[in-house]
């Protein structure tokens, strides 16, 4: 097992450092920022100086080699256009990220694994069949629409749920959170429901799909034929052989749900990483880029190993990094 | 000339008749027959859009301010009626979305196809030639798809910058994987089938035998994969768009013009933004119909 975390740990800092050097050269390849952040009036030798004082007369892999010195010191550079540590400036904007896409994720379980059951256990039922041309619908509403469409009918002409930022917030422990008001959660609704029907409509697929699949073996057969409630055996027996596929898929998803946050948040106006993000690519901030890249790219480690260790617990028939590999 | 128009009938006969088949049993699903339908219509009207299109939206001679943001059905000082309004500038937004349908369908599916054709080689050459370079690609496949699509799209474009060509670079680099894992996992099986033997022991040529015998045989999943791939391809260059990182201004493809319509959207001109949106929505409901049935056909856990 710990053997396992280590290699696993392992290759996750091989993908931080590949990502960190093809982010860093491809990013600091492109346009001049002192361009744009220096007056167009301003002379030869204010332009050096800025030059000078960002790094920026270095050549690459100096500029690179410090960028990684600094880094392993926590240090991911300071933001060109905020003049504040980029590292910083991702933090402080991460509560609101985080906060958005597990309140998306657990709606997505919450009703996408429900009505997947449902599709899946009575196939023939109207009811069924529309969950499922449903989900269609779903994949097919593209989310930055579907975020205007939920903006014009419950901000604009109902008027019954705000649709800017996050409204009130709490401190705890120092961070600000919305979902601890009453404010603040009327201001989680929209931006959550858009973020998450997209996964709601997923997951109904993959349920149904994995209800389909276990229901004619035979352990439901045995299970039906000794008479066992219905309920006890969805719950017991067909439910616990699909949460294995569910549990890695919805792993996968929570970081696409953190990387879609991006068009939700520049929809809503969510002071989230995702908007920092792209007012970042039309500034050209660089360090704030490859900051937001590097804190994403090791986000997306940290969950690809949860997901490989919940695999472990749920299937017993999996032994990480024992003899039988 | 003569003697292969002898040989070639009854072969084509057989193809005709397995494609036949095909149809036959893709129409049996009436939803998948109606989607097919209304792409094929959504096609042939962005093809023909300057012939259908009452005014050219690119044509800024022809626009007055002063039809702007006619509300759908009204006359405008020309005495035409735009039977979609009219947008900010005062294009009539029937046009415009003709225009952008055109442009969107084309980003798609251009990127669709050259993904294809890379991801295709790169899956068949993985699965015949095996070792270390089906690793080396493996791996790369791996990486690639660990990442949403959204996020090596914006890496990408923040890079490249803003532009038609730069926003399809982007959608090939996110789409060309899914290509080369469905082709490498259908020709790892394919390659160990006898007329793969046969071709070897025939002493033809590596290329020859890829080509004409091993990729035909993998062409069946791939189709269902070029259509998901289509929808995600169209969605992702309209988000990205929308975002204002994918294609310019000066080519408005589906997302560009709702971008455009949200800034009048909270002031009531909501036509704007949602006619768009809606022609996005049929052309994604008609893919994604298609895909289902196509996949429905080549599951062979649900043969009969």
């Amino acid at each position: 097992m710990i053997a396992f975390l280590i290699q696993r740990l392992l290759q996750g800092a091989a993908v931080v450092a590949a990502m960190s050097l093809i982010v860093f050269i491809g990013v600091y390849a492109i346009g001049d920022p002192v361009e744009i952040l220096i007056n167009p009036d301003a002379d030869q030798a204010t332009r050096e100086a800025v030059t000078q004082m960002l790094g920026l007369d270095q050549p690459l892999w100096v500029q690179y080699w410090r960028f990684v010195q600094a880094a392993l010191q926590g240090d991911l550079g300071t933001s060109f256009v905020f003049n504040i540590p980029a590292g910083e400036l991702i933090l402080e904007r991460m509560p609101a990220t985080l906060e958005l896409a597990v309140t998306a994720t657990l709606m997505a379980i919450l009703i996408g694994i429900p009505l997947g059951l449902i599709a899946g256990l009575d196939q023939e039922r109207w009811y069924a069949k529309s969950i499922l041309a449903g989900s269609i619908l779903g994949f097919s509403l593209p989310t930055f629409w579907v975020g205007l469409i939920l903006i014009l009918t419950f901000g604009v002409w109902l008027n019954w749920l705000p649709v800017f930022g996050r409204g009130e917030t709490v401190s705890v422990f120092g961070i600000e959170w919305s979902f601890l008001t009453l404010d603040g959660l009327a201001h989680l609704v929209l931006p959550a429901t858009n973020l998450a029907l997209f996964k709601i409509a997923l997951f109904i697929r993959l349920t149904r799909a994995g209800v389909r699949e276990v229901l004619p073996q035979d352990f439901i057969r045995y299970a039906n034929a000794m008479g066992i409630h219905p309920a006890r055996v969805v719950s017991r027996h067909v439910l616990k052989n699909i949460m294995i596929p569910l549990v890695t898929v919805i792993g996968i998803e929570f970081g696409s749900v953190v990387a879609f946050a991006v068009v939700t948040e520049s929809i809503f106006n969510w002071p989230g990483m995702g908007k920092l993000i792209i007012e970042s690519i039309n500034r050209l901030d660089r360090p704030v880029i490859v900051a937001y890249l590097m804190v994403i790219v090791v986000m997306f480690v940290i969950i690809n190993v949860v997901v490989d260790l919940l695999y472990a617990v749920l299937d017993p028939r999996v032994r990480l990094g024992g003899s039988n590999r | 000339m003569s003697d292969t128009a002898f040989i070639a009938p009854p072969r084509r006969a057989v193809r005709l008749r397995a494609l036949a088949a095909f149809g036959a049993a893709f129409a049996e699903s009436p939803a998948a027959l109606a989607g097919a339908l209304v792409f094929v219509a959504l096609v042939l009207a962005a093809v023909f859009a300057p012939l259908i299109a009452p005014q050219n939206p690119y044509d800024l001679a022809k626009l007055s301010i002063l039809d702007a943001r006619l509300p759908p059905g009204s006359v405008a000082m020309s005495g035409y009626t735009h039977i979609l309004g009219t947008d900010g500038l005062g294009r009539d937004l029937f046009s415009a979305i003709l225009y952008g349908l055109r442009i969107s369908l084309m980003v798609g599916a251009l990127s669709a196809f050259v993904a294809l054709i890379i991801g295709t080689v790169l899956g068949l050459t993985a699965a015949y030639v095996g070792g270390r370079i089906d690793s080396a690609i493996m791996r790369l496949v791996d990486l690639q798809m660990s990442f949403p699509a959204i996020l090596i799209a914006l890496i990408l474009l923040a890079i490249l910058g803003r532009g038609a060509d730069k926003t399809m670079i982007a959608l090939i680099a996110v789409q060309w994987a899914y290509y080369a894992r469905t082709v490498r996992a259908s020709a790892l099986v394919e390659r160990e089938r006898e007329y793969i033997e046969a071709a070897q022991g025939l002493r033809l040529g590596h290329v020859r035998i890829l080509m004409r015998h091993l990729l035909p045989n993998c062409i069946a999943p791939l189709l269902v994969v070029v259509t998901v791939q289509m929808a995600h391809a169209i969605t992702l260059e309209a988000t990205l768009s929308f975002l204002g990182v994918g294609l310019p201004e000066t080519q408005p493809s589906l997302g560009l013009l709702i971008a455009n319509g949200y800034q009048y959207m909270l002031g009531g001109s909501y036509w704007i933004s949602i006619y768009p949106g809606v022609a996005l929505l049929i052309v994604m409901v008609a893919i994604n119909l298609m895909g289902d049935r196509l996949r429905d056909l080549f599951n062979p856990a649900l043969k009969r």
